[in-house]
């Protein structure tokens, strides 16, 4: 990237704050900081207040799920550009239990946690990509991405 | 983080200042639910104008708080919803259900007006 934002997320700060680096996700305290993070970042990227909101709560919903099912992992925020085009891209992974039947997952109402089961479904419809990857005893990996308009 | 629960007549108000943990948010579930019986309350307004984020989680639990508190036999408003995060529960496909909700503080008032009655009338 040749023009980095004018915010504290730059990419070439020298800080040790850099936005590839993940958030870890151990505890609850650990989601409301991953979905602050991303939206300080994506105000910084030059989203709207709105699409940052769509994006802090794809977050949230993404960092709950490791919380509540894989216990620890991260999230990864990662900024992008494709020709001319800017965008974020949201990386979450841990080495937890895997999802056996990612489709199952993504459907309306599914939920093994007795939730209302509108998680990954509902980022699927707040981003504009996103892609499951997942192996059962190994972990899953979740990466979406969203463009600015 | 704890959640000011004020009184005001026959009506509470609470108004989450910030971004609550789960955690924080089922603990303020629960004080409010204890607050209706104490104060023997009609009306409960949850202002939630501070909520920068209203995820799956979110929503379900400020649901539920409003069904709990109908069947303690008071009424509950929602205030203060934010623009951009309507617009994500809608993207979304989150919704209150049959929760009341208003723009502010003062609609939500109005509202527990016009439809709660004063304590001779029940």
């Amino acid at each position: 990237m040749s023009e980095s934002p004018n915010s504290s997320h730059s990419a070439n700060s020298s800080g040790t704050e850099k936005p590839e680096q993940g958030v870890p996700l151990i505890t609850e305290a650990d989601i409301v900081a991953a979905r602050q993070r991303g939206r300080e970042l994506a105000l910084g990227i030059g989203f709207s207040p709105g699409d940052a909101t769509l994006i802090a709560t794809a977050i949230s919903e993404l960092a709950r799920n490791i919380v509540t099912y894989a216990k620890r992992g991260e999230i990864r925020l990662i900024p992008i550009e494709l020709n001319g085009k800017r965008g974020l891209t949201v990386v979450a992974k841990d080495e937890g239990a895997g999802i056996p039947d990612i489709r199952q997952a993504l459907q309306d109402g599914y939920s093994t946690a007795g939730r209302l089961g509108l998680g990954l479904p509902g980022v699927k419809r707040l981003m504009d990509e996103m892609e499951i990857v997942s192996e059962v005893g190994v972990g899953t990996t979740v990466t979406a991405k969203k463009w600015r308009t | 983080m704890e959640v000011p629960i004020l009184k005001q007549g026959a009506y509470l108000i609470a108004s989450i200042q910030a971004a609550l943990s789960d955690t924080d948010l089922l603990h303020f579930r629960d004080v409010l639910m204890k607050s209706v019986g104490q104060y023997r309350a009609r009306g409960v307004i949850v202002d939630v104008a501070a909520l920068d984020v209203m995820d799956s989680f979110g929503t379900r639990v400020l649901g539920d708080i409003a069904r709990m508190i109908s069947l303690r036999g008071a009424k509950t408003v929602i205030v203060g919803i934010q623009p951009e995060v309507a617009l994500t529960m809608v993207q979304m496909g989150l919704t209150l259900g049959a929760v009341e909700t208003t723009l502010d503080l003062e609609e939500g008032l109005a509202y527990l007006d016009a439809n709660t009655k004063p304590a001779a009338e029940r």
